[in-house]
């Protein structure tokens, strides 16, 4: 299959609903079960070798009419918030046997509390990932937090997950994250080989696919990307940041570039691409999980590391892919993303990289006025 | 017909009022003093469950940007500040606490209370809330304060508890947290200095409590909404202190005598309410006026426990500091507990405090309170059959709050009321004919 075959087809999967593909998977494995997983990072090894399919629950996307939801959540509350919950009002979350939510902002937080109330059948598991990144003493507290998940899916899964079950699971998804790190390099390299829309939509199918199945199918991406031999088109180059809970619509992402920028990185799906080493299966694997997100994972708006400052990592990320501009895509109403932005801004103007501050919503359906203002900034900075 | 209400205008006329005042007077004249004369040294932390002992132990002196906020707010200069900091990227959709404080912290930090000193030591006390450590990442970076976040796991499992690894996890980072005081100050912890501290806070909790179970009394002797706010200030700015603990025996003496008085804060007490949530700082005396007309009096709040639940059997222990310090900040505070224990909270309060009805106040800014009250309205109108009222505006941010539309909707709530007492009391009557 070609490339444009590969994406045009898994485009409409997601267009049409990604859930269903989930819920097919366990039609089609009686006995199997299904948990789903809220933004940002879930251990989705510990699932997978409890035997369970992880399954991202990343919003409602665009075509998702909120009709329930609204009254539970204030009009300031972000789109995914409302959705996640839209989904499970509507029945369209029957499939799952649990969910996990995590400690990344309030309503995220309270929303699982919402959940437990509303859906008593699912298994609704909450992680408090710590915030003292510091501390010699966190990796215990997390492994600790981890250890009783993996105790809570034992159960559910009425099978003990061993240590030798949970080292491949590592090891699988360690070959899913290189594998998708390829397809950054690749893009970053050579992006008019390969857009930010395709390697959005080559990752995001993975968030709801047996992880072997998105192994196999990256593979063949990264084969047919190598066959790609575009001349590169006169965009301006940028760093994307801000779009690492909520996602915006693949029109948006597909406007962006097309209003002439090249996005040589960005923070889209970012808990499933959430290491940049792998993550060492020898040795105790829980332990190993919880060491790998302390000491491993990448900068984002849900963790205060106060070892590095967070605008550092991101002007080093701009310096480091070659870029000349940033182009800040948050989620409206996602306070930690409207909160860096003022520290993003503050450290690229005493940089001197420009940037672009634009806001999203999942549920958006026009998208005139954001392409405009890219244009405009793009403009600016080709002919300045 | 219900009764038109009159409008009433509410002062407290009791003496603690005057003691707080000047008790907080001299709080503020201690961070001007350190601010303008470099007298000692300041610890920022946050209000709900802290280790303020320990800040206290090592003569830190304890600042709280939220208190600072909400002065902000109460004495209506939050707006410029507010506006300043949206000017520098803030949105308008980040917490308005943050923005007050952010906007006066960059400029001269001199304010209608006091000048704000700069911090020496930065102590995140994530309890709970995910803007704290947003906002104390940001005043690290405008500042040369250490930063420290203490990271307090939150109350995630069914039995509502801390499991010993947490407990752990909070004494070991308490103890990191000693060494690097020792470090600031240049002194050593002096640990029966902190244990006389923890009893000081303990004896002032349990007076708090029982201050809170006076309000089970019909009339209320206070509002546990607006009157809690004024014991508030020196719950957080004094506890652990000599003061916190004689402005507490004021205010129970004062307050017992009311409730065997039988006297309330209104003339007539014809309805008592729970609420949640923050008040609107900038519009208080308005917000609470438009109960006090009904006759409406809250017997029992949320927000007065957002720094420590002490009412439901909490007391810090002299004889393990760092213990209770860490079960304090785990688990005896609304902030730290997940959304359905507040539910809990709050039934438990419209039964043992006899309430007719809950209202709740759904701030913009702070979203750890409000994400998600239309479904706590669900639960207590749906399940539990409680007229539940749901109005919005800001805990900071003067531009959300719009009285006449809150005026209609408490009116008209509590017009229905009043319409139900009736119809009740017609039908007892008519029962026993």
């Amino acid at each position: 299959m070609s490339m444009d075959e590969m994406v045009t087809r898994y485009r409409e999967i997601l267009e049409e609903s990604p859930l269903e593909q989930a819920a097919k998977w366990k039609a089609n494995h009686p006995g199997s079960k299904v948990i789903g997983c809220y933004p940002v990072y879930t251990p989705v090894e510990i699932i997978h070798a409890a035997g369970m399919l992880p399954v991202g629950i990343i919003g409602g996307g665009n075509r998702l009419e909120i009709a329930h939801a609204d009254s539970r959540f204030q009009s300031f509350v972000c789109s995914i918030v409302k959705s996640t919950l839209e989904l499970g009002l509507t029945g369209k979350l029957q499939f799952l046997d649990g969910i996990v939510f995590h400690s990344i902002c309030d309503p995220a937080r309270n929303l699982g509390s919402v959940f437990k109330r509303n859906f008593p059948q699912l298994l609704v598991e909450y992680i408090h990932f710590p915030q003292n990144m510091a501390s010699p003493h966190t990796v215990n507290y997390l492994a600790a937090e981890y250890q009783k998940l993996k105790t809570s899916y034992e159960q559910l899964a009425g099978r003990p997950i061993t240590d030798e079950n949970l080292r491949k699971s590592i090891h699988l998804y360690n070959e899913q994250r290189k594998l998708m790190r390829e397809l950054y390099r690749i893009r970053r390299k050579t992006p008019q080989n390969l857009s930010t829309l395709e390697t959005y939509i080559l990752t995001r199918i993975g968030t709801f696919i047996p992880p072997e199945e998105h192994i196999a199918g990256l593979k063949q991406a990264l084969a047919a990307a190598g066959q790609r031999d575009e001349r590169p088109k006169d965009r301006i180059k940028v760093v994307l940041e801000g779009s690492f809970c909520e996602q915006p619509p693949l029109e948006l992402i597909e406007g962006l570039e097309a209003a002439g920028c090249y996005i040589l990185d960005d923070d889209f799906l970012l808990g499933w691409r959430f290491f940049e080493q792998d993550i060492p299966s020898e040795g105790d694997p829980i332990r190993n999980l919880a060491s790998a997100y302390i000491n491993q994972s990448v900068y984002s708006g849900v963790k205060h590391d106060t070892r590095e400052r967070k605008s550092k990592h991101l002007i080093d990320k701009v310096k480091e892919t070659g870029a000349s501009a940033v182009v800040i895509l948050a989620a409206k109403f996602c306070e930690p993303a409207l909160f860096d932005y003022a520290l993003y801004r503050r450290a690229l103007e005493k940089e001197g990289i420009p940037h672009l501050y634009l806001e999203f919503e999942e549920k958006m359906w026009i998208f005139d006025k954001a392409k405009t203002e890219v244009e405009t900034f793009v403009e600016s900075m080709l002919f300045d | 017909m219900a009764k038109t209400a009159e409008s009433v205008k509410t002062s407290y006329q009791g003496q603690i009022h005057l003691l707080q005042k000047e008790m907080m007077g001299n709080y503020f004249n201690q961070l001007t003093r350190c601010a303008e004369q470099g007298e000692g040294k300041a610890a920022y932390m946050l209000i709900s469950g802290n280790p303020v002992e320990l800040m206290l132990a090592f003569d830190l002196i304890p600042v709280y940007p939220e208190i600072n906020a909400l002065q902000l707010a109460v004495k209506k200069v939050a707006l410029p500040f507010i506006l300043k900091a949206e000017e520098i990227g803030y949105s308008m959709d980040n917490c308005a606490y943050v923005k007050a404080d952010v906007g006066m912290f960059l400029g001269d930090r001199k304010t209608p209370f006091a000048t704000i000193p700069l911090p020496s030591l930065i102590l995140c006390n994530y309890v709970g809330c995910n803007v704290y450590l947003q906002w104390f990442e940001h005043l690290a970076e405008y500042s040369d304060g250490t930063l420290y976040n203490l990271d307090i796991p939150f109350m995630r499992d069914p039995s509502g508890k801390p499991s010993p690894e947490d407990v752990t996890y909070v004494v070991r980072q308490l103890e990191e947290i000693i060494e690097l005081c020792e470090k600031i100050t240049g002194k050593k912890l002096d640990y029966a200095k902190l244990q006389r501290i923890v009893a000081l806070s303990g004896e002032t909790g349990e007076l708090w409590s029982k201050i809170k179970s006076l309000t089970k009394h019909v009339p209320s002797p206070f509002d546990a909404y607006f009157d809690s706010v004024t014991m508030m200030a020196p719950l957080y700015c004094l506890r652990g202190t000599e003061d916190g603990l004689r402005f507490f025996e004021a205010a129970y003496k004062e307050m017992e005598e009311k409730a065997r008085l039988g006297m309330g804060p209104l003339p007539e007490e014809r309805f008592r309410f729970v609420i949640e949530g923050p008040p609107p700082w900038p519009y208080l005396r308005a917000f609470r006026d438009l109960f006090a007309k009904w006759g409406a009096v809250a017997v029992a709040s949320t927000y007065s426990t957002v720094g420590g639940l002490w009412e439901f059997g909490f007391k810090h222990d002299s004889n393990r500091p760092l213990e209770s310090i860490a079960s304090h900040m785990l688990e005896w505070n609304l902030t730290n507990r997940n959304f359905l224990q507040r539910y809990d909270q709050i039934r438990r309060y419209v039964e043992e405090w006899s309430a007719d009805a809950l209202v709740i106040h759904s701030v913009k800014s702070c979203r750890l309170f409000s994400a998600g009250q239309g479904d706590m309205r669900e639960y207590f109108t749906k399940e539990l059959g409680i007229p539940t009222l749901l109005v919005e505006s800001d805990i900071e941010d003067p531009r959300y709050f719009s009285e006449a539309q809150m005026k209609n909707r408490i009116d008209a709530f509590f017009e229905s009321l009043e319409h139900k007492k009736i119809v009740r009391e017609a039908s007892a009557v008519g029962g026993k004919t």
